[in-house]
């Protein structure tokens, strides 16, 4: 049996199960946990709206890493140079051609800013902080939870209690004025953006994987575990989590969006990085007074229109991949309900 | 005593020791992340000598143990005494309260959006399931959830505003319930009741959708109601309860999209004020405003269950 909780209602769980079991059995019946995951992907790789996200993913993170050439203590090690201009660069400086809010043309394909920089290469840049930020806060959030909800889980008792009762404490903030008052006292900048949406947004991911456990941890192969005398560590962490995975992954990849999202709104409001970043929501902020006050009557559209795009864009094909996800490991429908105190 | 009663007094027991809780990581966040309030003032004024830092440490009670800063603290913030705004030396509580209505009209406005658009269509998506109908409504969810809520923002003022001049950029500065104010709200409302109702449809969808397999509709309809019956009045009805458990989390969906709609909208309301603040580093501001923020989520959280448990007395005895 495959794990005890096939949710579909409407079948006969039974049934299923059992079918599962005789069309999936082979000689070597150890490949079980290998082949489930691999029926998952073979039924994500049909889900056409999952690939579509993941092919947009890949092409926003590949530009954003082959937009300006990387350097590592001075060796070149992405050499390509994708983006037409410095995302820094004052074109107007060398070319008198080019203005400030310059119309999208041929050129320019999205205009330029309010410094007379190219747009289009400072969206491909952009890329880097949003995306990257996201991936890394979720990592380190779902490893946390993991360990923090493992521990409430399995322990239970007055441990679970108090444990659980600091995460329904974290639970009454909204994860953005969390981040927004941490952000306030550490300073601006990327490492600080990540502790500041990493510090509390474990807690989804904990209470999460505790309800997990709780359901498997009445398993025989449990008990079977600790009868052999394995130690807590190991009983958790090999034989509990593992199986408690699926709903976390699809969590996780649920809340890339929503921290890319919150990144770009700290930017955004001015907290997030320092202005003149080329950060998807920093550049909005710089261009939100002019497109309220309209300049010499014209609405420079482009300078709000493509980066919001870029992160509209980028967390819709994120949720595209969430939902696939979600559908192939046949996970109950995630709500996404727990984006409070963290996400 | 009844069931009902017991669950009650059960739940507000344990929000005691939550309400705690958000008190401690309130003050936790501006006290224990480097750099104190002495620090965030020096930065506004460089040149203050080493002797007054030393007495503004003293005077906001900064050279006393850290327990002891917090009992202050708890015990004049119960009091409703959360200090000055550093700058125009105001009462804190004084700003707050003038800043309570526009976001509680805001909120409000995206509440009853989000439900008036997610029901429906909610309901819709869970009857047609599967269907052409369900696939829509699953791509304008996905579209609302996933776009930005500044980004829609500047895109209404964009359109509504500088395109169709049905709106002005700003919001006017008028009182709260002036015609313009409140023809001006459709704006943000719009805005931050977005994502809620993409969220609730889903919640809806999902819902209804497990109830329409429950035997009790096989019953129904082998009664021979006719389907809109069984929908309208036995389904939904059912479907509704697990509306409710979702409300806390939407109110703290609303309240953090406050933050970001009130500053697009220069609305001025309480999330402003928190970026204001932010900006400005005040820090006694951001304290009161993070505090209240966390007490009306757990109010909301608690209200949110003892409905549930009204609507569905099974729940009192878990």
């Amino acid at each position: 049996m495959e794990r005890g909780r096939i949710t579909i209602s409407g079948f006969d769980p039974e049934r299923v199960t059992e079918r599962e079991a005789l069309s999936d059995w082979t000689d070597e019946s150890s490949s079980e946990t290998k082949s489930r995951w691999w029926r998952a992907w073979r039924r994500f790789r049909r889900n056409r709206s999952a690939m579509l996200g993941l092919a947009i993913v890949a092409i926003m993170a590949l530009i954003a890493f082959l937009s300006v050439p990387v350097k590592i203590a001075g060796v070149t090690v992405q050499p390509f140079h994708l983006a037409p201009h410095r995302p820094d660069k004052i074109l107007y400086l060398n070319n008198p051609d080019v203005e400030i809010y310059q119309q999208p043309n041929f050129e320019y394909m999205m205009g330029t800013d309010q410094n007379g920089r190219d747009m289009l290469s400072r969206v491909m840049v952009g890329g880097r902080y949003s995306i990257s930020i996201g991936f890394v806060v979720v990592a380190v959030t779902a490893t946390i939870g993991v360990i923090y909800g493992a521990i409430a889980g399995y322990y239970g008792g007055w441990i679970d209690e108090i444990m659980m009762r600091i995460v329904d404490t974290i639970f009454a903030f909204p994860g953005l004025v969390l981040a927004l008052v941490i952000v306030t006292m550490l300073g601006k900048g990327y490492w600080e953006l990540v502790l500041a949406f990493a510090a509390f947004g474990w807690a989804g991911y904990a209470r999460l994987i505790r309800g997990e456990i709780l359901k498997v941890k009445q398993e025989e192969y449990v008990t079977a575990a600790k009868a052999l005398g394995a130690r807590d560590a190991s009983v958790i962490f090999r034989h509990i989590v593992p199986n408690a995975i699926a709903p976390l992954i699809v969590q996780a990849s649920l809340s890339i969006g929503t921290v890319v999202i919150g990144v770009a709104a700290l930017g955004f409001l001015g907290l997030g990085f320092p202005p003149g970043t080329p950060e998807w929501g920093t550049m909005l902020d710089s261009t939100r007074q002019t497109l309220i006050q309209g300049p010499g009557g014209s609405i420079p559209w482009w300078a709000t229109v493509y980066p919001g795009g870029a992160i509209f864009l980028f967390v819709m094909a994120m949720n595209m991949i969430g939902d696939g996800i979600n559908d192939a490991l046949d996970a109950q429908e995630v709500s996404n309900v727990n984006q409070a105190g963290g996400g | 005593m009844s069931g009902l009663r017991r669950f009650v007094l059960k739940r507000l027991l344990l929000t005691i020791p939550i309400l705690w809780g958000v008190s401690v990581i309130t003050f936790a966040l501006v006290y224990l992340t480097p750099g104190d309030p002495v620090d965030l003032m020096i930065g506004l004024n460089p040149n203050m000598s080493p002797a007054e830092e030393a007495a503004l440490r003293e005077q906001y009670g900064l050279d006393e143990p850290v327990y002891q800063q917090y009992i202050d603290w708890l015990v004049a913030a119960l009091q409703g005494d959360f200090g000055n705004v550093i700058r125009t030396s105001r009462p804190v509580s004084d700003l707050v309260v003038d800043r309570i209505p526009p976001t509680i009209a805001l909120g409000l406005f995206g509440w009853v959006f989000g439900l008036v658009i997610a029901i429906p269509t909610g309901i819709y998506a869970a009857v047609k399931k599967d269907q052409l109908g369900d696939d829509v409504s699953r791509f304008i969810a996905l579209f609302g959830i996933s776009i930005p809520n500044f980004w829609l923002g500047l895109m209404l003022i964009l359109l509504g505003a500088l395109w169709l001049n049905w709106w002005p950029v700003l919001a006017p500065r008028k009182p709260l319930f002036h015609p313009e104010m409140l023809w001006y709200l459709i704006l943000p409302g719009l805005t931050i009741g977005t994502a809620s109702s993409a969220t609730l449809m889903r919640i809806m969808r999902s819902s209804m959708a497990e109830e329409l397999n429950k035997e009790y509709v096989t019953a129904a309809r082998a009664k021979g109601l006719p389907e809109r019956t069984v929908i309208l009045k036995h389904v939904l009805r059912n479907s509704l309860i697990s509306v409710t458990t979702v409300a806390a989390f939407l109110t703290a969906n609303i309240l953090a999209g406050s933050v970001v709609v009130e500053t697009v909208f220069s609305w001025p309301g309480l999330g402003r004020e928190l970026v204001q603040a932010a900006l400005r580093r005040e820090v006694n501001l951001i304290m009161a405003i993070t505090l209240l923020v966390g007490f009306v989520i757990i109010v909301m959280n608690l209200l949110a269950d003892i409905v549930y448990a009204v609507l569905d007395p099974r729940i009192r005895y878990d």
